[in-house]
């Protein structure tokens, strides 16, 4: 019953929303504009032929380097700025200038290093989903709970299990918070790189729809790329929902009295 | 075994000394039970701290069998008030009694053994598999407690175990940690600011006065080593030997007030 009403819950207004386009859209001959049907026609053809395997899997797969080399660099980066209160005061300054540069603009200083190949394309994820990741990091490993430090301390609990046990748990909360925003940052961030010199990619799709006046097509990417977008929110949600049981739990128990 | 000589430590900052404790000298016998009272703030968890070798004390040695303190020393484990703070949340209770014991590099057989015989102990023999914020707060320090018996430590600190459970549960605990006590053979140090609980528990009680802190008292607690909750606390000496350390607390507080 609850499952069944979550479920209307979260698709009710989509639906609606959908009806209304569906309807609103039926008959019109607005060349930008094209029915709602139209773009539902033409959307198996576009994605699933060859674009699939051409297209949509290498922006995936660009995505998923780009975003997991940002998990990897982000936590370690953050893990030794956090548990350092020198390291930290030296670098913070320099990454708080570092984050508010829009990773957009990133992008022609990129193509100059590295190319326009899926180098450039897997830097300028990295550029932005690194930081959400790094910054939650250090504010987690900071918060490290002084009783639970003290009781590593004298049941002499050190090296990697402290490592990880106390500091990597610890922080875990703050860490998953960074990477949902990295993966709206990420997915952005895999259609911008792909606008610029590119010749394959969703994004690059998208821009060549639009150039060749193919407007349904155009749309049915736009659509795509939403999809998508839902369904890594989906899959980050369940992986959160196992990483994180015990916080989740543990919230709860104290908020009951 | 544990002896603590010329202890002091004082609190520097923001331009402000405040001596949290003044002179502190006393030994605490191998395997024996001392409880240290004193007025709040009067630095206890402090002295217990410095002893436990996490923090370095301004002047003054603590050592343990001989062995000058400077860190956490070996063979000793801290059983916090706060059982909240002191489990891993993420870890069910099983792993969080196992953990000292794969830092130390016990084998894992010998680990299990130790882990389901330290539960046992406490009672919690079916709780294996909870995570601690499952638990009620008196079974959580109780878990506490396992993790520090199945450490097999020579010399168990506890620092006010027992302030933030129900006067239920803490009646269990006391006699719990009791027959922990007499069946381990542990040095136990018991830090607490209720007078009762400390003639109750303990072979001596140190009376601390109030800050900068120094011994007030020293008082062997001579009742009989089986004791009960009921015929205990109605004991004629019982009640004497309250009434000794309450005295002893009182003179400290004003002495502290007035100086």
């Amino acid at each position: 019953m609850t499952v069944l009403r979550r479920v209307v819950l979260a698709l009710g207004l989509p639906v609606v929303l959908v009806a209304a386009w569906w309807f609103a859209s039926a008959g019109s001959t607005d060349f930008y504009f094209p029915p709602l049907a139209t773009i539902v026609e033409v959307f198996p053809e576009t994605w699933f032929g060859s674009r699939l395997t051409d297209d949509v899997l290498p922006s995936l797969a660009r995505l998923g380097i780009g975003y997991a080399a940002a998990l990897l660099l982000g936590v370690a980066l953050g893990i030794v700025i956090g548990s350092n209160r020198w390291v930290r005061a030296t670098t913070e300054p320099l990454l708080e200038f570092l984050r508010a540069i829009p990773p957009p603009v990133l992008v022609p200083i990129l193509i100059l290093v590295a190319g326009i190949g899926d180098t450039m394309k897997v830097l300028v994820i990295v550029s932005g989903c690194l930081w959400p990741v790094l910054l939650n990091t250090v504010e987690g490993v900071r918060s490290v709970d002084d009783v639970l430090a003290d009781t590593c301390r004298t049941y002499r609990i050190r090296g990697r299990l402290r490592w990880w046990h106390l500091v990597v748990r610890s922080a875990s909360p703050q860490i998953v918070t960074g990477a949902r925003q990295a993966l709206s940052v990420g997915i952005i961030l895999m259609v911008i790189s792909e606008m610029f010199a590119a010749n394959s990619g969703l994004g690059y799709s998208v821009i060549q729809f639009k150039d060749g006046f193919q407007i349904p097509q155009m749309w049915s990417g736009v659509i795509l790329l939403g999809l998508l977008g839902v369904l890594l929110s989906v899959l980050f949600r369940l992986v959160e929902h196992r990483v994180l049981s015990w916080y989740h739990g543990s919230r709860t128990a104290s908020e009951e009295p | 075994m544990l002896a603590v000589n010329g202890l002091s430590k004082v609190y520097t900052g923001r331009g402000r000394r405040v001596e949290a404790i003044g002179d502190l000298t006393f030994t605490v016998e191998g395997g024996s039970f001392v409880c240290v009272v004193g007025p709040s703030g009067c630095g206890k968890t402090t002295l217990l701290r410095c002893c436990a070798g996490l923090l370095p004390p301004t002047s003054g040695t603590v050592a343990l069998s001989g062995a000058p303190v400077t860190g956490p020393p070996d063979g000793l484990a801290v059983v916090f008030q706060e059982y909240g703070r002191s489990l891993f949340p993420w870890l069910r209770v099983a792993d969080n009694v196992d953990l000292p014991l794969r830092a130390a590099g016990v084998a894992r057989a010998e680990r299990r053994d130790l882990v389901t015989e330290a539960l046992d102990a406490v009672g919690l023999g079916d709780a294996h598999q909870a995570y601690p914020w499952q638990l009620s707060g008196g079974m959580q320090q109780r878990v506490a407690i396992a993790r520090a018996i199945a450490y097999q430590p020579r010399v168990l600190l506890m620092d006010e175990p027992f302030a933030a459970v129900d006067a239920q549960t803490r009646a269990d605990l006391e006699d719990l940690i009791r027959s922990v006590w007499q069946r381990l053979g542990v040095t136990l140090v018991f830090v607490t600011h209720d007078i009762d609980e400390a003639v109750y528990l303990s072979q001596r009680v140190i009376m601390l006065t109030a800050s900068p802190t120094r011994v007030a008292d020293d008082l062997v607690i001579d009742l009989p080593a089986e004791r009960d909750q009921l015929t205990t606390r109605s004991d004629p000496r019982f009640t004497e030997l309250r009434g000794l350390v309450y005295a002893q607390i009182q003179k400290a507080k004003l002495e502290g007030r007035t100086r």
